[in-house]
C-alpha cells in the first residue's frame, strides 16, 4: 500500500524522504489532487502555513474527500499545520482567517502557541508509545492542543511544559512538532504501524 | 514552514490581509514595493517599525521585513520587533558596500539574494537560512530571475564532476569553506531553501521558476501593481503549487486583468540594477 504526503505547501520533501527510507520511494506518493489521493492508503498532512494549506485543500476539492476518508478509518498523520487542519475547533486566529478545519480530531487547537519564528526551539520530549528514549521535538511557530473536546475518544500521546503536543484519535494522529525534521524515524514508524 | 509557496510584498494592513486571504505563506512588510522604490530614487531604508508592527498585528502568517545590506543595527531592530524572517536585501540601498551582516549572531533567520552559486554560498556561510534569486526587482521582467536560477543550477551541476582538488579551488574562488561546497555537491542543490524572486508578475512566471527548481516564489511589485491584486495573488499561489500542470496554470491565468506594466530589465543601465549590489 502506498503512503501519500499532501503536497500543496510546506515540508513535503522532508516527509517523503523519511517515508522513502522506511517503505521505499516507490511506495510514497505526493498527493495534490483527488486522483492521486485515491492511489494511497494513508496520508500525511505536513507542516506549513495552515491558512495556505486549508485554502488549497478546499479550492482543489480535496477537503471533502480527505474528511470522508478520515471518518472511514483511513490513517492520517498531521504535523504542525497538519494538526490545525485536522482539528474540530480553532482559536481566534483560525476564525479570523476563515480557515476551514477537517474536524477529524475532537480537540481545540491554538495557533502559534509557542511564539513567533525566533521563539522556535528543539526539546527532548517523552512519547510513551515510542518507548523510553526521548524524541527530539522540533517546534517552528508551533500550535498546541488547547483542549481535548472528547476525552473518551482522544488519547494524549505527549505533553511539553504542560502543553499537549501529540494526540491520537483512532486512525488520526497529530503532532505540534515536526517529526520529519528530527532525524529519528520512530514517529513515522508508529504511524506506519497504524496502516 | 515557509517552503513551497508564495511570499508577497505588502505596504499596509489592507494589502497584508489580501495576501493572507489569497494563500500567501508569508508577507514582506515594506514602506514601498520595489517598483516604487525604483521610481522614487534616493536612499531606500528599513520600513518604519510602526508599519511593520501594524502588519504583524493583522496577519497570522509569518511577517518578513527588509534591512539594508550590512546594516546590522536595522537587523537588530527587526529582530526586536519580532519579525519572522529578515531579508538583507539589495532592494534597499546598501549600508556596507564591502560586506554583509554576520547573520550567525541573530536568532531570527535571514534570507538573502544571490545571482550565482558563489554569492549564494557566501550568504549561507554568513548564516543565511534561505536564498532567493536576485532577479531584477521592481521590473516585472522575469528574465533576470531566469538567468540567475539557470546559472546557479549549472554551477551546482558542474560541481558533480569535480575532483576534490577542483572543489577546493572552487571553495577558494567562492571564498567559502570546502565543507560547504562538498555538501552542495552531495545534495545536488543548495543546502537551504532557494526561492525565485525579482520580476515575477504572472502565474506562468511562477510556474516557470518552479519548473527550474525554485522551492517557492517571492512576488514583489507584481501583485499590488496589477489591476486585480486578490485575483492575481490567488492565481499565483495556485500556479506555484500546480506549477507542473499547464491546465491549472491556464485556468488561473484567465481574465486576470492588467499585469504590472514593468520595464525590460536589460534596458536598465548597470547603475540602476539592484542585482549589482552585495556580491
Amino acid at each position: 500500500m502506498r503512503i501519500g504526503v499532501l503536497g500543496v505547501q510546506g515540508a513535503i520533501e522532508e516527509h517523503v524522504s523519511v517515508l522513502s527510507r522506511l517503505v521505499g520511494a516507490e511506495n510514497v506518493l505526493v498527493v495534490r489532487d483527488r486522483n492521486e489521493l485515491e492511489k494511497v492508503g494513508a496520508l500525511i498532512i505536513p507542516g506549513g502555513e495552515s491558512t495556505t494549506i486549508s485554502r488549497l485543500l478546499v479550492k482543489n476539492k480535496l477537503f471533502a474527500r480527505v474528511k470522508a476518508l478520515g471518518r472511514e478509518g483511513f490513517p492520517i498523520l498531521g504535523t504542525c499545520a497538519g494538526l490545525i487542519s485536522l482539528a474540530k475547533q480553532g482559536d481566534e486566529q483560525v476564525g479570523r482567517t476563515g480557515q476551514k478545519l477537517l474536524g477529524l480530531l475532537d480537540v481545540k487547537v491554538k495557533r502559534n502557541a509557542f511564539g513567533r519564528q525566533k521563539d522556535s526551539f528543539e526539546a527532548p520530549i517523552n512519547i510513551s508509545v515510542l518507548g523510553e528514549k526521548p524524541f527530539t521535538g522540533v517546534f517552528i511557530r508551533a500550535p498546541m492542543v488547547e483542549r481535548v473536546l472528547d476525552k473518551g475518544k482522544v488519547k494524549i500521546l505527549a505533553k511539553f511544559n504542560n502543553k499537549t503536543i501529540a494526540v491520537q484519535q483512532g486512525n488520526i494522529l497529530a503532532t505540534a512538532f515536526h517529526p520529519e525534521l528530527s532525524g529519528d524515524a520512530r514517529f513515522h514508524n508508529y504511524f506506519l504501524s497504524m496502516v | 514552514m515557509v517552503k513551497h509557496g508564495v511570499v508577497m510584498d505588502v505596504v499596509n494592513a489592507k494589502q497584508a490581509r489580501i495576501a493572507e486571504k489569497s494563500g500567501a505563506v508569508a508577507v514582506m512588510a515594506l514602506e514601498r514595493v520595489p517598483a516604487d522604490i525604483r521610481a522614487a530614487g534616493g536612499v531606500a531604508r528599513m520600513a518604519d517599525p510602526k508599519k511593520i508592527k501594524e502588519i504583524m498585528k493583522v496577519v497570522t502568517i509569518p511577517v518578513m521585513a527588509k534591512c539594508r545590506i550590512g546594516h546590522f543595527a536595522e537587523a537588530q531592530v527587526l529582530e526586536f520587533l519580532g519579525v519572522d524572517m529578515i531579508d538583507e536585501s539589495e532592494v534597499l540601498t546598501p549600508a556596507d558596500v564591502g560586506g554583509h551582516i554576520d547573520k550567525s549572531k541573530f536568532k531570527t533567520p535571514f534570507v538573502c539574494g544571490a545571482r550565482n552559486l558563489g554569492e549564494a554560498l557566501r550568504r549561507i556561510n554568513e548564516g543565511a537560512a534561505m536564498i532567493r534569486t536576485k532577479g531584477e526587482p521592481g521590473t516585472g521582467d522575469v528574465a533576470e530571475a531566469v538567468r540567475h536560477m539557470k546559472l546557479m543550477n549549472k554551477q551546482i551541476e558542474a560541481l558533480r564532476k569535480m575532483t576534490i582538488e577542483e572543489l577546493a579551488d572552487k571553495a577558494n574562488e567562492y571564498g567559502v569553506p570546502l565543507k560547504l561546497v562538498e555538501e552542495t555537491r552531495n545534495l545536488g542543490r543548495l543546502p537551504v531553501v532557494n526561492f525565485a524572486a525579482g520580476g515575477i508578475a504572472t502565474p506562468a512566471d511562477a510556474s516557470l521558476m518552479m519548473q527550474m527548481g525554485a522551492d517557492g516564489i517571492f512576488v514583489g511589485s507584481g501583485i499590488f501593481k496589477s489591476s486585480n491584486p486578490l485575483k492575481r495573488a490567488k492565481a499565483i499561489v495556485e500556479a506555484t503549487t500546480y506549477y507542473d500542470k499547464p491546465e491549472v496554470v491556464a485556468k488561473v491565468s484567465e481574465g486576470l486583468g492588467e499585469a504590472m506594466k514593468g520595464i525590460e530589465a536589460k534596458a536598465l543601465p548597470v547603475e540602476k540594477r539592484m542585482q549589482e549590489r552585495g556580491i
